[in-house]
């Protein structure tokens, strides 16, 4: 079986295609807690328009299936309306595309997660705020959002989890990380149908595990102490 | 503190009705109070005293009426009601410091914030105040750390930091253990001896008695009695404050 190993590292590029993956989700994880925390801001503001948009856009994105996105990105955006995101390469189009999606969906995670941290924050925080003359922006940049911030970590590292995971739906559209090479190599070497699995589900289990430890060690390392 | 042009009334409260619901909270309510002068507010739980120092910086916005503070009326929203609730001080009875920052940080987030002070120049101000009210020493603490009487001076700081033409105080004493009010009475009465304008909802008599310039006895969401602590003591003229006083002064 070592052999055998040694053979598919050599035929296959699976580090280079784990680090596709990497980089999907690092650049998808901070698109989405940015465009996230804009929409939470829209959702909590006290313009009715804005509440409105972000309530629109979390109950229709979160309700599409990830792949019916992923593809639309290419579909739609791409073949359709030629948008390329500055990129002239098929798979760097496939990729930034890619990440388009995820943070365009993952963010309405990131959102909830923080809404939910938001309700956790005592209204006094912001009364004494506002009383000080701390505008909306301020009040909720200073003192809600950190706060939320921290009471979510937790949930947040399952949507980051979810997301590492989620990027194996960039196959549909042919970008060049871990799960299209699986589908590769099961389809050439049949007969190590198992070992193939088992690298590949070991490899995410390698990206997942520390993710959840560190954030859950954040977590407890940031809480607010009431 | 900073002295505006006019003279008129600190706070001017005319025709003031509020409701929750079909509840009448706060009954034409009407009267000023005069700049440098210690208003104590008493009155049974409910009788919409808090309500009414929430709603003279608009915490809690009014069905009817005006007020004004400084002559200005306060804006319904936006940055001009941010501007003048930043000279409206406002301590509360759960302290409400800000959790996640230290003290210092409490103290210092809204000269930098809002006034736009050089943040050496707020720091300095901050650690004088701090000083002040006699926890310059806890500086570096976060909330959790500190005694609630120590909380509340820190609260107290932090809305003398912005340097405000009123305090209003919301039972600032009533969620503290007993051994822990004298320190922040203390700290109240030095504050109405420099000349500050108070309005303050407190259950302390003895405070109302000694640092207070009048008192507003408040039931049922109206203004019962509005006269000097004395008077109110020894001489109170309706049914409802003689019931409040013979409950509370028999302990």
């Amino acid at each position: 079986m070592i052999e055998e190993l040694a053979t598919l590292f050599e035929e296959y590029r699976i580090l280079g295609a784990f680090w596709v993956t990497v980089q999907l989700t690092v650049l998808s994880a901070i698109g989405s807690l940015i465009w996230g925390t804009v929409l939470v801001a829209m959702r909590v503001s006290p313009v009715p328009v804005m509440r409105w948009f972000g309530t629109a856009y979390i109950n229709v994105v979160r309700n599409t299936p990830l792949t019916v996105i992923i593809v639309a990105t290419s579909l739609g955006l791409w073949q359709t309306m030629g948008v390329t995101m500055g990129a002239e390469r098929f798979d760097t189009i496939g990729f930034r595309l890619a990440v388009l999606g995820f943070i365009a969906y993952t963010a309405c995670f990131v959102c909830e997660s923080l809404r939910s941290g938001i309700n956790t924050v005592q209204v006094g925080q912001s009364e004494a705020a506002r009383a000080l003359g701390l505008g909306f922006a301020q009040v909720l940049g200073h003192i809600v959002l950190p706060q939320a911030f921290r009471s979510v970590i937790g949930p947040l590292a399952s949507v980051m989890i979810a997301l590492t995971k989620n990027t194996t739906i960039a196959a549909a559209i042919g970008v060049g990380e871990a799960a299209l090479l699986m589908k590769e190599m099961i389809e050439n070497e049949a007969d190590l149908l198992f070992l193939i699995t088992g690298i590949f589900a070991l490899g995410f289990v390698c990206l997942t595990l520390p993710t959840g430890l560190i954030l859950g060690w954040i977590s407890n390392r940031v809480a607010v102490k009431r | 503190m900073t002295e505006a042009a006019s003279t008129g009334p600190m706070i001017k409260v005319t025709d003031v009705n509020k409701f929750f619901g079909d509840l009448h909270v706060l009954k034409d309510i009407d009267f000023e109070v005069p700049r440098g002068q210690v208003v104590v507010v008493l009155g049974p739980s409910g009788s919409g005293k808090s309500t009414l120092c929430r709603a003279i910086n608009r915490l809690e916005p009014i069905d009817t009426g005006t007020i004004e503070v400084d002559g200005r009326q306060m804006p319904k929203e936006g940055n001009a009601l941010a501007a003048l609730r930043a000279d409206v001080g406002m301590v509360f009875q759960q302290f409400n410091l800000f959790a996640h920052k230290t003290i210092i940080d409490n103290v210092m987030l809204a000269p930098v914030k809002v006034r736009k002070l050089k943040k050496t120049e707020a720091h300095n101000t901050a650690m004088k105040l701090l000083d002040r009210v006699g926890i310059a020493n806890q500086a570096q603490k976060y909330p959790a750390q500190l005694s609630g009487g120590q909380q509340q001076r820190a609260a107290i700081a932090r809305a003398l930091a912005m340097a405000p033409k009123v305090m209003m105080f919301d039972e600032p004493t009533s969620a503290l253990d007993p051994e822990m009010v004298q320190e922040v009475l203390d700290v109240m009465t030095d504050l109405a001896k420099e000349g500050m304008t108070m309005f303050v909802i407190t259950h302390e008599m003895g405070f109302a008695r000694r640092a207070a310039h009048r008192v507003m006895f408040m039931s049922d969401g109206e203004i019962v009695e509005d006269t000097t602590p004395d008077d109110f003591f020894t001489n109170p003229k309706s049914d409802r404050a003689k019931d409040f006083l013979s409950k509370i002064l028999t302990h």
